[in-house]
């Protein structure tokens, strides 16, 4: 036994802390207590938040107690403790997207989804540590230093939202959010063994979420169940006008889905995405698909070999709107601001030293591919892969309702394991298509790979299909018991 | 310059105009769009470009620049936002929202009043920057010792009517850009101030050898902020490339900045340096697909334009060919959108020379109370005019009263004139009674003249001796005596019938 041996383990979840709560069971304050006892004992371990918000959140905490004082429903997160990924804008609460540009940044304005917690009787208990800009997939691009993976203390969380899917798995909260552009909350949720969703895109309102890829960004939930994410989904979920992209459909009904059976579903294993997978986590996968087969879902194989591109236009794409959604941080009106002879030396020097070098790097990247000459090569090329894949899930849903694949190829990796940055990329070989496509995926645990370390099952499902989804996610979860 | 140093070359000019649009609101967010509030009141996370916000697009506005579109006869299509891409401290997002590849409106044309058409090769929509003041001597970002940023108009909507390059002279441009801003203000898309940046106008020029089918070498020409500007603007490139060529040099394709104290343009930037916009897709907004029911409608509900109007207003005022006073009298009425008054007044009886003189003279002046006074009221105080109960004189002063009247009823009102189409009644002859102005009757006026010609003999001498300039002199004089109540041409009338008399 190592001190980096796991102490702390995911608390109840979501459903069961609400109903302690409404049924007086347990009170919101001792709920949030027991929560920031936790955070107190491991945190500098763990390095999960960015901020934990002591005072607000007792504060928060005894309202949702007092309502029910009161014989008031506070809502259906009510006392839940939540954290939120650290480029969700919450108001009077700094936002720094794990960087030094915003360091000292102060949103005046509260993210939807923050609201819609709030609303729902969440107390929200921190900001959670992430890649820089939601770029990377280990948190080891904080600029604030690395989160440490809760299973195994020597081993990378994943990421982006590496903190978030930290502060579940180590049961500081019973819930967090996060946002995933390539696969920043199905990969963290599968190397730190909780379950994440990232749900079809303009499901979940981006008002608030500070864009690092605008077409892929997506915003989700990581917890300790399946039926809880349903229920958080259904939450921070449906049509926001402050959003442009955001879908006008009813999002409801997820939890039900949850207790469907999966007798008759087609399952489809995706060679492509199974292929580079490692032996140990093939093996969890193939264990899963056999028990789905045993209580009766249709498993068959299926190649799309279109998706072979998606990491090389994933890798164009996102750094492209990177590019342009961080241009913004100049210095000129908010976060940092290095002092220059002119503007264009302060902007130059405030972006030299307010970026880390990945942040760097993709900006970089995406500047190049958007420039005139090379836009149609890279650029213009990248989008018509996007509409082959579209094309091609397209197909695999006429003799599917879902498709599976391990979440990520490898189980957690230890620090700087991944120091060419294509290695690192590869993490996302899986999850990325699913963005690019705009189609829901959630990440399901299930068993053990290498080092003892948690494997994530993939299940993605065309636009809207959240329902199928869970339905077979639920499943995935009970096999894994 | 004069025209003969054009000798042997043409002009082509192609004109970008950026107009304001009308709304409410700014084209992303909830703002007011509101011109000359303190700096930075109007602003939101979103026109802000704080992070994480997210831009909505205001269907006002679309409807506006649809007709826009329809007015200048355009396709109009569904179409996107695309992002153009560069640093400058008044662009928040440090990208701005415009129109690429598929702006809303593209391939329609304008008639100039020479009868002339001009293409329209598109007019898309676009949000507006902030605005900077640099401080220091440059007076430009580079070298300033700080610069201050007002980010009100971050986010104002715009529509860019980009026309094609088929004007060839300074005066079609002129004429252009006036037909332009009358339809602007027709469509009720702009309110069409230049003077306050409502519309601003870039031109490229460039020139060839008269019969050269090929298009020389352009420049841009930016800053142009008055129609005045934009004529000598035009004209000093011109000459300016026309010199260049004739000693053998080549034109560099570049922007120039027009300086309104010299009547020079200089280089800003050679293309070479020109950005590079890296254009791409605007991810945060949706396409916008007008359906033919709402293109039908934009079309079917649009007002009458210019041109329509010149021709009504002139047929029932009886204006002469074109180049005559009072056609030129109907075009800035029309242009001003005051001629809904003067046909009121007609309409009331109003005498129409009079009628569209006051209008053109003295109300363009002041349009904002003009366009809420009643046609009634108007025709009131033309008749007074005519009949003789009041000289021109008076009656310019009265109108101004009643003006002033209308403008204390708007602040009433909230000071917003915005969303008020109503006219308000004002009486011109309570006015004219307080202020003393009554007709003088001959005999008061003969005997006033009396004691005038008494006192300046030898004026009055010349007068009989045929001096028609002395004349004025003693129009002068009764003005003087009568405190402005006396008639000019009735004085004259006097005058003459005494030197008839007594001669
Ligand atoms: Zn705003």
């Amino acid at each position: 036994m190592t001190s980096t041996q796991r102490t702390s383990f995911p608390r109840q979840g979501v459903r069961e802390t609400a109903i302690a709560v409404k049924t007086r069971f347990q009170s919101a304050s001792d709920v949030l207590s027991d929560c920031l006892e936790e955070i107190a004992r491991c945190e500098d371990k763990i390095h999960a938040f960015n901020l934990v918000l002591d005072n607000q959140a007792r504060q928060r905490a005894s309202e949702i107690d007092d309502l029910i004082a009161r014989g008031i429903d506070p809502g259906p997160l009510a006392g839940v403790p939540v954290a939120l990924k650290d480029n969700i804008c919450t108001r009077e609460i700094a936002t720094t997207c794990s960087s030094k540009m915003l360091e000292r940044w102060i949103p005046p304005y509260n993210a939807t989804v923050v609201a819609k917690l709030q609303d729902a009787g969440a107390v929200i208990v921190g900001k959670t540590n992430m890649d820089e800009f939601a770029m990377g997939s280990s948190t080891e691009n904080s600029a604030f230093g690395p989160t440490r993976n809760p299973c195994n203390l020597d081993y990378v969380p994943g990421g982006s939202s590496g903190g978030s899917a930290a502060s579940v798995a180590a049961g500081f909260v019973c819930c967090a959010l996060g946002s995933d552009t390539g696969g920043s909350i199905r990969q963290p949720a599968s190397l730190c063994g909780v379950v994440g969703v990232k749900p079809t895109y303009g499901r979940v309102s981006r008002y608030g979420l500070i864009a690092f890829a605008s077409s892929l960004d997506q915003i989700g939930p990581l917890c300790v169940n399946v039926g809880d994410a349903a229920l958080i989904c259904e939450v921070i979920g449906g049509y926001d006008p402050r959003d442009s992209t955001s879908i006008d459909e009813p999002f409801s009904g997820l939890l039900d889905s949850c207790d469907k059976g999966v007798d008759g579903i087609r399952v489809g294993v995706v060679t492509e995405l199974l292929a580079p997978a490692s032996p140990d986590v093939q093996a969890a996968f193939t264990k899963c698909t056999d028990k789905l087969a045993a209580i009766g879902a249709k498993v068959d194989e299926i190649s799309i070999p279109e998706l072979s591109y998606g990491l090389a236009a994933y890798y164009l794409i996102a750094p492209a709107e990177a590019s342009s959604n961080l241009a913004r941080y100049d210095g000129v009106r908010y976060g940092l601001r290095v002092a220059g002879q002119d503007v264009e030396s302060m902007m130059r020097a405030t972006r030299s030293a307010g970026f880390g070098p990945e942040v760097k790097r993709r900006i970089m990247l995406g500047t190049y591919a958007l420039s005139s000459g090379y836009y149609d090569a890279y650029y213009g090329q990248a989008q018509r892969v996007r509409t082959l894949i579209t094309k091609a899930f397209g197909r695999a849903y006429e003799s599917f309702d879902v498709l599976l694949s391990p979440t990520s190829p490898t189980v957690a990796f230890g620090f700087g394991a991944k120091q060419d940055p294509l290695d690192m990329y590869n993490s996302d070989i899986a999850t990325i298509a699913s963005n690019l496509a705009g189609h829901p995926a959630m990440s399901v645990p299930f068993g053990l790979g290498a080092n003892n370390l948690p494997v994530g099952v993939q299940v993605m499902a065309p636009t809207l299909g959240e329902a199928v989804m869970f339905q077979v996610g639920a499943q995935i979860e009970g096999l894994a018991q | 310059m004069s025209s003969d140093s054009l000798e042997g070359w043409d002009l082509v000019i192609g004109l970008e105009v950026h107009c304001e649009l009308d709304t409410n609101t700014k084209l992303f967010c909830g703002c007011p769009n509101s011109f000359g509030d303190s700096p930075n009141t109007n602003v939101c996370p979103v026109c802000l470009g704080l992070p994480g916000s997210l831009p909505v697009l205001n269907s006002r506005a679309v409807d506006l620049a649809m007709r826009i579109g329809a007015a200048l006869h355009c396709d109009i299509r569904p179409s996107r936002f695309h992002r153009k891409n560069y640093f400058y401290p008044d662009m928040p997002k440090a990208f701005q929202i415009s129109q690429y590849d598929a702006p809303i409106n593209c391939d329609g044309w304008l008639e100039l009043t020479t009868g002339k058409r001009v293409g329209i090769e598109r007019a898309h929509i676009e949000e507006d920057t902030g605005k900077t003041t640099h401080l220091g001597e440059s007076g430009r970002i580079q070298g300033a010792s700080s610069s201050l940023v007002d980010y009100n108009r971050a986010g104002v909507p715009l529509v860019e009517t980009v026309s094609a390059p088929d004007m060839n002279s300074a005066q079609e441009a002129k004429d252009y850009v006036s037909e332009l801003r009358a339809i602007l203000v027709a469509c009720g898309a702009s309110d069409g101030k230049m003077e306050e940046g409502s519309l601003r106008v870039d031109a490229n020029v460039s020139v060839r050898r008269s019969g050269s089918k090929e298009l020389g070498t352009r420049c841009e020409i930016k800053n142009v902020n008055s129609l005045k500007s934009l004529g000598k603007a035009i004209e000093f490139e011109a000459a300016r490339q026309i010199a260049v060529l004739q000693q053998g040099g080549t034109i560099r394709q570049e922007t120039r900045h027009f300086n309104e104290d010299t009547g020079e343009t200089s280089s800003m930037r050679s293309k070479e340096d020109s950005h590079d916009y890296r254009y791409f897709p605007e991810p945060d907004l949706v396409v916008i697909s007008p359906d033919e029911a709402w293109i039908g409608g934009i079309r079917s509900g649009l007002p009458p334009m210019p041109a329509e109007r010149r021709a009504l207003l002139g047929s029932k005022c009886g204006a002469g060919s074109p180049g005559t006073p009072s056609s030129n009298q109907v075009s800035t009425v029309v242009a001003h959108g005051l001629d809904a008054l003067v046909l009121g007044a007609l309409d009331d009886g109003a005498d129409p020379r009079i009628a569209l003189s006051r209008c053109a003279n003295e109300a363009v002046a002041r349009v904002d109370a003009a366009l809420h006074l009643a046609p009634t009221s108007f025709s009131r105080l033309v008749t007074m005019e005519s009949v003789g109960d009041i000289t021109a004189t008076q009656s310019k002063l009265v109108l101004g009263e009643m003006l002033d009247e209308v403008d204390q009823k708007l602040e009433e009102l909230g000071g917003s004139t915005g969303g008020f189409g109503g006219y308000f009644e004002v009486d011109p002859e309570a006015i004219a009674n307080s202020k003393g102005f009554e007709k003088l009757d001959n005999t008061t006026l003969a005997r006033t003249l009396d004691d005038i010609v008494e006192s300046n003999p030898g004026e009055w001498e010349r007068f009989l001796a045929g001096d028609e300039k002395v004349a004025q002199f003693f129009v002068g004089q009764m003005m003087k005596s009568t405190r402005g109540q006396a008639d000019g041409k009735a004085v004259i009338s006097l005058m003459n019938a005494r030197r008839d008399k007594k001669g």
